[in-house]
């Protein structure tokens, strides 16, 4: 038995004190009992008035969505003052009667004021249900004159409306707002949202809506029996979002979109030195305040089907490149070993492969062409030729290096891979394996291959920036005036795994495009500025499928054009896609030609007497 | 060494007290939290743990503890400093102490050791007799330390029960009237100088408890509204997740410090006394205990796991229905929280020790 066991004395002894101690306990519980007999009991309807009458009202306060700007500041996206009305189920005495008086009113149909007061009461109870957002002026004036009359109409709520200050601009890019779904409400992605709520949903407002949105505030609000306020009892201020600066420049970009006008095609504009995106003009466009208001079904049917299809951004779709490829051929031919640059090849206008003519573009063909001038003149022949050396896996190869046949990274959604085939895929797809002469229509662009103009872009500043595959950025910095919370910087997403003498014939061939005698795109020439580029044309349909009386423009082939600027030193960099444009070189490169000289800030005026020189453009590249 | 008349004195009635309160928890947590679930599923783990730990303790023979008091002691003084020098500090106070995956509180196992300490000092020290003040030095000095680093936080509320708790087993000790008289008086001059040392929010509490109706919008708004609140739920209560004032969040901290509010304001008089009730038959069970048990540690040990759960019941009641100042303390094993579900179930399993091994001689 140890030291601290029991004897009989000690026992006594404690069972005594606890007998004491147990009399105190008890005491001490009926005290509370009785305590809480005279709140709950004696007292109990006095503090249940008081919890009815003395009701508050939890009023959620909108943030101010941060602003949109461009890359110098330039403010594109902000927000206009407005008024929601709130309406607090609770508190309504003759719902009917409300219904007839809002639809009197202010037009609101009694239906589906009734569906979202009756959503609501489910979850939280006592919280006011937003009813109509962004009320007009008249509509405002009529709910406060009759208000007194109306018990669970809350006074009007301070908000804000989204303001895309220039319409359509950027559309692509800055995105739009709209209303929540239910099933947006039930994700774990939008914690802090109520039905009702706005969210971004698209391009960088959608994107980036967390850093936008900031965090709601609440208002706690003691009110009468009818809904009067009396006082605020306690108030968290909402906290404002972060602002956005995009990479896009605002003079560029609206520069760009005027040359969409009335055209269905994209261009991307690009900082070759570290990814950033300049400009990106998708048409046809579409204005994002429309969503703000509301559209039918009939408008959301224009805007995303059909021919048009404007909210499609045509920078991330995929299009065959045409001779644009030929930019990955010859580095591929090069880096491989089966061609150098002084070997010649004879284009004799075709070339004959299995029981098939594959045609040059130049009907009399080119002659004997080396690498420079098959570049420089787009000679297809010679791209075949190289194309059957290299074979389909090798092509596919060097395209993947440089970035082709895969997403690009960019920080925006629906962004498409674009397609670099191979056998496997091949298989895959059809079923069947490659076929060799699919390699010849590969080699000058055609067949599967598919390029987005984002891509394209990126392809040339690659060439030009020595092998660097950068993501391309379109979000600059993201901040406040108390700071920036992110800051974009260049992300290498790989390197070309080439020789630099290689990379230097590429180039000089596609300065020879722009400014050698001969050259396909010598309509992009700028004095003292050497621009270099490569045009494009995308087959829409096999030629010989069309008939000879047919001259629709849904025809017409897709012209491409990429060009950067100066070469020496890239600056800028920009792919244009005109659909059904036809020629790369008449339609697109003089819209690539006037925005790297906007950009660089080149007068345009004594343009004309260059101009003299520069031969007429050819057809039919 | 396992032993078959442990299991044939298994306390299931602790165990189903446990359960019922437990029960209690989590049901007026999900109203308290509503329509959130995250604080509620929290709760379900801490509570599965602790009833791990609870059976895990089972097996545990308590006379260990009689050697490892002092190296428990001093742990937890250890921990106390730790806290003031790399705690988490949240809302002006340093009460916390982040081991990644969970807060802990080492207040609140300061509350165990010193119960235990305790217990091992008087077990060893004489008998039930009249202590002189001299002979309680000892004591005195042993809890002061952990006090004076808890006041430091400044947790005054949780230093407040650890003084509390030591005193009961002191009197339990039995204590001379004159020493007792003397110490009243000490205590009673030294007011004026703790006074002097409150914090400003805290002589506010103290003084808007004193009057609420003076400042009905700043402090005196969480007495007011948790008496609303009580007194509203009448005698049946306004039922489950139907609470006005539960809902409309007029309740701070409803579900910590004001669960009991939530509680009363749902279910009503009946519905309050039925859950006072249940802790009331969990005290008693806790005497029971220490009256059965054969061994004066066991007795001193029960007595002070007893005391602990009596008073900060009491003391957390008793701020929710305006009878006590707003001190931050949150009723043991109903309001939300990790560290005291699990500190607490710790001393339950201590209990469960104790009441398993009730027919053992040494």
């Amino acid at each position: 038995m140890s030291s601290s066991g029991f004897d009989q004395v000690s026992v006594e002894t404690l069972n005594r004190r606890l007998w004491y101690v147990t009399i105190f306990i008890f005491a001490v519980f009926a005290m509370l009992a009785l305590r809480l007999w005279f709140l709950q009991g004696i007292n109990g309807q006095k503090y249940r008035t008081q919890s009815e009458n003395n009701r508050t009202h939890l009023q959620k306060l909108t943030p101010y969505r941060g602003r949109i700007l461009d890359r110098n500041g330039e403010l594109l996206v902000s927000n206009l003052p407005a008024y929601d009305l709130y309406i607090n189920p609770d508190d309504i005495q003759d719902e009917e009667q409300l219904l007839k008086d809002l639809k009197r009113l202010i037009n609101l149909d009694p239906g589906e004021v009734r569906k979202k007061l009756n959503k609501e009461t489910g979850g939280y109870a006592l919280q006011s249900v937003l009813v109509k957002k962004n009320m007009s002026w008249e509509e405002l004036v009529k709910i406060e004159i009759n208000r007194f009359n109306m018990p669970g109409v809350n006074p009007p709520q301070r908000s804000y409306q989204r303001s895309y200050l220039y319409g359509d601009f950027a559309a692509h890019v800055v995105g739009y707002l709209g209303e929540i779904s239910e099933k947006e409400l039930a994700s774990d992605q939008y914690p802090d949202s109520d039905p009702g709520d706005y969210i971004g949903k698209y391009g960088v407002e959608g994107k980036w809506q967390k850093e936008l949105n900031g965090a709601k505030g609440e208002e706690q609000v003691e009110v009468d029996a009818v809904g009067r306020r009396l006082q605020v009892i306690s108030k968290t201020d909402p906290e404002s979002g972060q602002n956005i600066s995009l990479t896009i420049d605002k003079n560029l970009q609206s520069a760009a979109e005027a040359m969409l006008k009335d055209k269905t095609g994209a261009i991307v504009a690009m900082d070759p030195s570290n990814g950033e995106i300049l400009a990106m003009a998708s048409g046809p466009s579409f204005d994002p305040n429309i969503f703000i208001t509301g559209i039918d079904k009939t408008e959301w049917k224009r805007l995303t089907s059909g021919k048009d299809y404007p909210l499609l951004n045509r920078a991330f779709s995929g299009y065959p490149p045409g001779s644009v490829f030929k930019i990955v051929m010859a580095l591929a031919g090069l880096e491989e070993g089966v061609i150098t640059p002084e070997e010649s090849v004879l284009c004799p206008g075709s070339y004959t492969f299995g029981n098939r003519d594959y045609h040059c573009w130049k009907k009399g063909g080119h002659g004997m062409v080396n690498l420079h001038r098959a570049i420089r003149e787009s000679c297809d022949v010679y791209f075949y030729k190289l194309g059957r050396k290299l074979g389909i896996e090798k092509i596919s190869y060097y395209a993947k290096m440089c970035g082709l046949g895969e997403k690009t990274k960019i920080e925006l959604d629906s962004e498409k891979a674009g397609l670099i085939p191979d056998n496997e895929w091949k298989l895959k797809r059809f079923g069947v394996p490659w076929q060799p002469g699919e390699t010849l229509s590969t080699s000058i662009g055609q067949s599967y291959v598919s390029v987005t103009p984002l891509q394209a872009a990126r392809l040339i500043s690659v060439v030009f920036n020595g092998g660097k595959v950068y993501q391309p950025q379109i979000v600059k910095w993201i901040g406040n005036e108390n700071g920036r919370k992110y800051q974009s910087e260049p992300v290498l997403l790989g390197e070309l795994k080439v020789k630099k003498s290689n990379l230097e014939l590429v180039k000089s061939g596609l300065i020879a495009v722009v400014n050698e005698a001969g050259g396909t795109a010598s309509i992009a020439r700028i004095k003292d500025v050497t621009v270099a580029g490569k045009t494009g044309t995308a087959q829409v349909v096999g030629k010989e499928t069309v008939s000879a009386g047919e001259s629709s423009d849904i025809y017409k082939d897709h012209a491409w054009f990429v060009g950067i600027a100066p070469a020496e030193n890239p600056k800028i960099a920009v792919a244009a896609l005109i659909e059904h444009g036809e020629h790369g070189a008449s339609t697109a490169a003089p819209l690539v030609r006037d925005l790297i000289k906007q950009y660089l800030g080149i007068d345009q005026k004594p343009q004309a007497s260059v101009n003299k020189d520069i031969p007429e453009p050819v057809e039919g590249d | 060494m396992f032993d078959r008349r442990l299991l044939q004195n298994f306390d299931w009635i602790l165990l189903l007290l446990l359960i019922f309160i437990g029960t209690t928890s989590v049901i007026n947590l999900y109203s308290a939290t509503y329509p959130g679930t995250q604080i509620l599923i929290k709760q379900i783990y801490w509570y599965l743990i602790g009833f791990a730990v609870l059976l895990m303790m089972t097996t545990f023979d308590y006379h260990v503890l009689e050697r490892l008091a002092w190296p428990i002691y001093l742990f937890s003084l250890t921990l106390l400093v730790l806290v003031l020098m790399i705690g988490k500090v949240s809302s002006g106070s340093q009460r916390w102490l982040s081991l990644g995956f969970i807060n802990f509180q080492p207040s609140e196992l300061a509350k165990i050791s010193i119960v235990i300490i305790l217990s091992q000092f008087f077990s060893t020290h004489g008998e039930y007799a009249d202590y002189r003040l001299r002979d309680l030095w000892q004591p005195f000095l042993l809890l002061l330390l952990p006090c004076i680093l808890i006041a430091d936080q400044p947790d005054l509320g949780s230093a407040l029960i650890l003084a509390i708790i030591a005193f009961s087993i002191i009197l339990i000790m039995k204590i001379r009237w004159a020493s007792l008289i003397i110490l009243i008086v000490t205590i009673s001059s030294v007011v004026p100088f703790v006074w002097l040392s409150l914090k400003e929010y805290q002589k506010k509490r103290i003084f808007t408890f004193l009057n609420p109706e003076s400042d009905p919008l700043g402090a005196g708004y969480h007495i007011i509204q948790s008496k609303i609140a009580v007194g509203s739920g009448l005698l049946g209560g306004k039922g489950f997740l139907k609470g006005t004032q539960t809902r409309l969040h007029f309740l701070p901290e409803q579900h910590t410090d004001f669960a009991f509010s939530v509680w009363a304001e749902e279910w009503g008089f009946f519905g309050s006394i039925f859950l006072l009730i249940l802790y009331l038959f969990l005290i008693l069970w806790g005497i029971n205990i220490a009256k059965n048990s054969k061994d004066k540690f066991g007795s001193l040990l029960a007595i002070g796991i007893t005391a602990i759960v009596f008073w900060q019941v009491v003391i957390n009641v008793c701020m929710t229905i305006g009878l006590m100042p707003v001190v931050g303390i949150p009723l043991v094993l109903f309001s939300y929280g990790g560290s005291s579900i699990l500190s607490t179930m710790l001393g339950m399993g201590l209990l469960m020790s104790i009441s398993m091994r009730r027919f053992m001689f040494q």
